[in-house]
């Protein structure tokens, strides 16, 4: 190496930690060469498709094949009576409750799969979907969660009424499990003492994930060699290939699970759907490959829906704000089966977050779900498990408290925040937040966008409106959140028993480049960019050299799969410490071949050095050619490792935002005029990626909190079954936003990394929602359900009296 | 079932012929018969634009297409567009400006958003925002996708100076 | 989304589709940019045995302006913007089809298909409505042509023979101040409310007005009272007043995803104002 090479040449030529390096996924994909699900293709391959139920609850009295099957090109339909034998027409959920595979006598929610069409091609099963007769006879339909507790209609004729749920005892027929977090006698308590108690109830509408990229996968049993191939629209592999094991019957190294390029996933791709399953059967059944790829209205129908929560807060304060204490009960509408994708210990997921950002010394958490005629699902779009839930029940009951308390909600928030010096602070509900310095983060947000000046021009505008000289109200909305991502430490989280660890395998080649292989699935994360970055700085390799590979079961080691902000925290913590490995083989071996001990040398950026003289040093590609082609004694040749990480504890990013909007009272019609967002996801890999996912997690927000969601009608038919009706913006309806930050390490993460892909969807959805209720707050609103599409803001003025 | 058509077209300057149901939709041609895949499904309603193709001059969702609507078109796909070692200024642009995460989007955007450019070649932010506002992103926000574009036009047109 | 098979005809002149139209029936439609059609089909909502598709028929597109313009049924959206004759001739072509459906959408979706399927979401049919324009059709029996205030009668029920063919439509070249005012969810989406004015204005008098609404009853309304409540007045605000009560008592609007009735009426008249007050400022 030349002398006029400097350190940080060296450090910039690595493209490691903290640089903006361009994705090295882009080439493809800016070139149509992804390779996501549909574009797998086998010699041979049939095409499945569902007949799904028109009805949201029926009796299903027969079902005739006979037409359909009668179509050139159909090899075969199949029922839950053909299931049977195998034992798979039904399969267990991740929240511990069973689901049908296809209807076993009655379906339960609109779409459900009645019957699974194998064809030659897709044209030819949609075809004799068509022409599969079912005879259904109408049951009561229940699509109110507060219905089904007291209704005499059993939804679940499959379960004993009495009997225990996997989250213990059941109160009603319709009932699935009662979770309760904190001391509800002494939150009571707190509350009759308390000087100020505010009440409300919200209702956090039903949504999905939609990602652009629908489910489906593609089965292949070789019959010959007993082995199952399995491509997939999958967020979690190896937990597929486990449950797919578990189902079949097929040994586990005989089922290969491959996830390829994923078109995003937000929680989608989580689950474990009845087209999955069909699949296996059917090429399993005619010993050819087998496609299912769900349309999109199937996707909105049956695949995992997000939140649907009810829920009903109290908030107690002494006069001056001090917050006392908070009580929560959430009624949790979970859909026919539930299938929600949680810790199994965590039926309602970290919902006992809830008490957010701010030093609460008392409180309570009680959740009950409930099954109703509707779709299951209930998982974390783009949140860790119940997090978006969580942190909006606490921002709006911060902002109830600070309409009780006539005090300014960002006053409020600042005079309750956990301080720094309390971390590692012990919420009252069981977490234990790592790290934060909230007070710094907010001082600079509300700086950044001259509160003041903000709520002086509100208060013209308010005398203006009144004036008669405008029509549009101004709205400021505040968010201050605490995520807690990194599911999980062991000893608290698993996934159907698997503990929820992750991993990485390295190997260093010869030449000094180097494969690493992990647990996780990028679904546009880019992952094969930043876990490289990482690598390089604890190798000294060039990130440029470093391939990363997931998705394949059969090559990367167990892990745990990628949601709830979990690869970095956790995925991104193995890949340093296996890298770490490498590093301490290294220096074994430099220091062999500088012929000094091995606590002579140190590692400097790309090279160890004999301590004391720089000019004696290895690089990390020497050293890696030395692995291979010398025999060193002591040292097994190869330079190899692997890290199974058990996180000791969540991570919990934190970010403060600033929402100003302005309302056009009479057509109800929204307009975000300026969105700050400062996130604080400790330490920073490429800043570049961090921005990205802001920017995509705050337009998810905005979806959601302004019109996206998933509607019924009393027959349990959905209206929101196309993206003519479901939600989702273009950029014609998107601002542009401002990012900022603040750095606050995990202390106990290896390189103090916290995840942050979700943070601008936890924090946006109340940010959006509190502008749209700061707006009306001086005309006398208190609460709004969500969404504030434009006929229910519109209705909000209009119950004001503003349209008078 | 219908009689297969005698189908001609020309996809990314290639001829291609072949017998086929006039109901086949045109991104299924693509995607199926042509093994071009970078087109991709998103909604099939006509609103996500990942379908995008230009057909014959136009930006068109191939979702929304029969095959026999298409005979004898011109099709250019994103695979069309460039070489790996001579890629369009949208295709580096995108990468440049982290303009896309899980991809699936990004044919179609990019194969629009040439269109656009081809049309206004001097578009404002808004102009951009609207004129890609037949296209569907759920990872980036926009924000990323805008500025690819809006500067992949500026290289475009100092290009286009400098040549003059 | 998958549509069932269809036996595929693409005539080269008008004789050709007729023949198709008399021996199929109400099994043939005919498509132009298929953009409300295929979407449909795809979702077996329409079934189309037979499916005649406009695209090489002789003469059916292109726009000619004179005192009266004259625009072929498959000229597309996109086209619409585009033509500088009819951007100074009638400018609220454009400002309505701008307001259509997305960039790709436009290069295929056409005025005559617009107009033609009675989809109540529509826009074209309000905005023909509002410029008094008349549909020219072509059948069996020749020629006729109807006045697009006449045409609709139920959505998706037109005075359109099923062996008819909509080739044209024309209409006087619009006066006056224009405005075409839309509320939507999103790009992409049909109209909360909609409102098509053209207004004249003589000295500081409206000598004439035409108002039509969209997506507020099962076919696009035009309110002749409305109209009327302008005319002779300064289009102040009791005037205003007058022609949005009038345009209320003349829309049926139902609930749907986009909200309810009362919301969508008031709706109506916040949007009718607004395109009043715009086409005044510009008259």
């Amino acid at each position: 190496m030349k002398d006029d090479v400097t350190r940080e040449d060296r450090i910039g030529a690595l493209g490691g930690m903290g640089c903006e390096r361009k994705r090295v996924e882009d080439a493809r994909f800016t070139q149509g060469q992804g390779n996501y699900l549909d574009d797998v293709k086998l010699p041979g391959m049939l095409f499945g498709d569902f007949v799904r139920s028109p009805y949201a609850h029926a009796r299903i009295k027969s079902i005739n094949t006979d037409a359909a099957m009668a179509i050139d090109g159909v090899i075969a339909v199949l029922t839950a009576e053909d299931l049977a034998p195998l034992n798979l027409h039904w399969m267990p959920t991740l929240a511990g409750d069973k689901q049908m595979v296809l209807a076993d006598g009655k379906v339960l929610f609109q779409g459900q799969e009645v019957a699974f069409v194998v064809a030659e091609d897709r044209y030819i099963a949609a075809d004799a979907v068509e022409l599969v007769e079912v005879d259904y006879e109408e049951m009561p339909v229940i699509t109110d969660p507060y219905e089904a507790l007291t209704s005499d209609v059993v939804l679940r004729e499959d379960l004993d009424p009495k009997a225990d749920g996997a989250h213990g005892p059941r109160d009603h027929h319709n009932h699935i499990f009662k979770w309760e977090v904190g001391d509800e006698t002494a939150t009571n308590q707190v509350m009759d003492d308390a000087e100020v108690v505010a009440e409300e109830t919200m209702y956090y509408h039903r949504t999905h994930p939609c990602p652009l990229e629908t489910c489906g996968s593609v089965a292949s049993m070789d019959k010959v060699n007993g082995k199952l191939t399995l491509w997939g629209t999958f967020q979690a592999p190896h937990v597929v290939r486990t449950v797919a094991s578990l189902l079949s019957g097929i040994e586990e190294h005989n089922i290969r699970v491959i996830a390829p390029d994923i078109g995003g996933g937000f929680g989608n791709k989580v689950g474990v759907y009845p087209g999955y399953v069909c699949s296996i059967v059917a090429s399993i059944v005619t010993g050819k490959p087998v496609k299912w790829v769900e349309d999109r209205m199937e996707n909105l129908m049956s695949t995992a829906f997000a939140r649907d929560y009810w829920m009903k807060g109290k908030i107690s304060a002494t006069k001056d704000g001090k917050i006392t204490g908070l009580h929560c009960h959430v009624t949790a509408d979970h859909g026919a089966f539930d299938a929600c994708a949680d810790p199994s210990k965590y039926p309602a997921g970290f919902m006992n977050i809830c008490t957010g950002s701010y030093d609460i010394p008392t409180a309570y958490l009680g959740v009950d779900g409930v099954y109703t005629n509707k779709a299951p699902g209930g998982v974390s779009y783009r949140c860790s498990f119940r997090v978006t839930e969580a942190v909006y029940f606490i921002e709006r009951m911060i902002e109830v408290l600070a309409i009780e308390l006539d005090m300014d909600p960002a006053e409020l928030r600042m005079k309750n925040f956990i301080s720094k010096e309390q971390f590692p602070y012990q919420a009252p509900l069981g977490w234990e937040y790592d790290s934060g310095d909230y007070h710094t983060a907010w001082e600079k947000a509300l700086e950044t966008v001259d509160y003041k000046g903000l709520r002086a021009e509100q208060a013209q505008r308010i005398e203006d409106f009144k004036a008669g000289k405008t029509r549009k109200l101004m709205g400021i909305g505040l968010t201050f959140f605490t995520e807690i991502v990194g599911a999980g430490p062991v000893k608290n989280c698993d996934i159907l028993g698997m503990g929820m660890f992750d991993s990485c395998e390295i190997r260093i080649h010869p030449t000094g480049s180097a494969i690493a292989r992990l647990g996780t699935i990028s679904q546009g994360q880019g992952h094969a960019t930043t876990f490289a970055q990482i690598l390089a700085t604890e190798i000294g390799l060039p990130s440029d050299s470093i391939t990363i590979e997931e998705g394949d079961t059969d090559t990367a080691p167990y892990g745990l799969g990628t949601y709830g902000s979990r690869s970095t925290p956790v995925a991104g913590a193995a890949t340093a410490l296996a890298g770490r490995k490498i590093r301490a083989k290294a220096q074994m071996i430099a220091a062999y071949l500088l012929e000094v001990h091995d606590d002579d040398v140190e590692f400097d950026v790309d090279r160890f050095v004999v301590k004391g003289a720089p000019e004696k040093f290895k690089t990390m590609k020497e050293i890696a050619y030395a692995a291979y082609n010398q025999a060193i004694p002591g040292v097994e040749p190869g330079l190899e490792a692997v890290s199974y990480y058990d996180p000791p504890n969540m991570t919990y990013p934190f970010g403060a935002y600033v929402c100003v909007m302005d309302i056009d009272v009479d057509t109800g019609v929204p307009e975000i005029r300026r969105f700050y967002a400062l996130d604080d996801c400790g330490t920073r890999i490429n800043p570049m990626i961090i921005e990205g996912q802001v920017h995509g997690g705050l337009t998810e927000a905005l979806a959601v909190a302004l019109g996206q969601e998933i509607a019924y009608d009393k027959l349990g038919n959905v209206k929101t079954g196309t993206l003519m009706d479901f939600f989702l913006p273009t950029a014609w309806e998107v601002p542009n936003y401002e990012t900022d930050y603040t750095v606050t390490p995990s202390p106990h993460h290896p390189i103090g990394a916290k995840g942050v892909g979700e943070s601008p969807h936890v924090g946006g959805v109340p940010c959006f929602s509190n502008a749209v209720h700061d707006a009306f707050k001086a005309f006398g609103l208190r609460q709004s359900h969500m969404p504030h599409d434009h006929w229910r803001i519109w209705k909000t003025a209009n119950d004001l009296g503003l349209h008078d | 079932m219908s009689d297969k058509m005698h189908i001609k077209l020309n996809v990314n300057g290639k001829d291609e012929e072949f017998l086929a149901e006039p109901r086949e939709l045109l991104i299924h041609t693509l995607r199926e018969r042509l093994d071009i895949t970078g087109p991709h499904i998103g909604c099939e309603t006509t609103h996500c634009g990942a379908c995008t193709v230009t057909i014959d001059g136009k930006s068109v969702k191939s979702c929304t297409m029969f095959l026999a609507q298409a005979n004898g078109a011109e099709i250019t796909t994103i695979e069309g567009m460039g070489e790996p070692d001579n890629l369009h200024v949208l295709q580096s642009s995108f990468k440049e400006h982290h303009g896309l995460q899980c991809g699936f989007c990004t044919p179609g955007m990019i194969t629009r958003a040439a269109k656009l450019l081809e049309e206004n070649p001097n578009p404002t932010e808004e102009d951009v925002r609207f004129g890609m506002a037949g296209n569907i992103c759920r990872c980036t926000g926009y924000q990323n996708i805008v500025k690819s574009i809006l500067a992949a036009a500026a290289e475009m047109n100092s290009a286009k100076e400098a040549a003059e | 989304m998958i549509p069932a098979a269809f036996e595929y005809y693409r005539p080269k002149d008008m004789e050709g589709v007729l023949a198709i139209l008399e021996e199929h029936g109400d099994d043939a439609r005919v498509m132009a940019g298929g953009h409300s059609l295929i979407p449909m089909m795809k979702l077996r909502m329409a079934e189309v045995p037979h499916l005649i598709d406009l695209q090489d028929v002789e003469g059916l597109s292109g726009i000619t302006v004179a005192d009266t313009i004259r625009i072929g049924a498959m000229t597309t959206q996109n086209a619409l913007i585009n033509d500088a004759a009819l951007e100074a001739a009638a400018p609220i072509l454009k400002e309505a089809a701008l307001q259509i459906a997305d960039p790709q959408v436009r290069y295929m979706g056409t005025l005559g298909g617009n107009v033609a399927n009675g989809d109540p979401g529509n826009d074209m049919p309000g905005l023909m409505q509002c410029l008094d324009a008349t549909f020219h059709l072509v059948g069996p029996e020749g020629e006729r042509d109807v006045s697009a205030r006449d045409f609709y009668e139920a959505a998706y029920m037109t005075d359109r023979e099923d062996e008819e063919v909509l080739t044209a439509v024309s209409f006087p070249a619009p006066q006056g101040g224009f405005a075409y005012e839309k509320q939507k969810r999103k790009i992409g989406d049909y109209a909360t409310a909609a409102a098509a004015v053209q207004i004249v204005k003589d000295g500081g008098t409206c000598t004439g007005a035409q108002i039509a609404m969209t997506n507020l009853s099962d076919t696009p309304i035009y309110s002749e009272e409305a109209s009327e409540a302008l005319v002779g007045t300064s289009v102040d605000d009791a005037a205003i007043k007058a022609a949005i009560d009038a345009m209320l008592g003349d829309i049926d609007p139902t609930e749907d995803n986009r909200g309810p009735i009362a919301f969508k009426k008031h709706v109506a008249g916040v949007i009718l104002r607004r395109a009043i007050e715009r086409a005044w400022s510009r008259a």
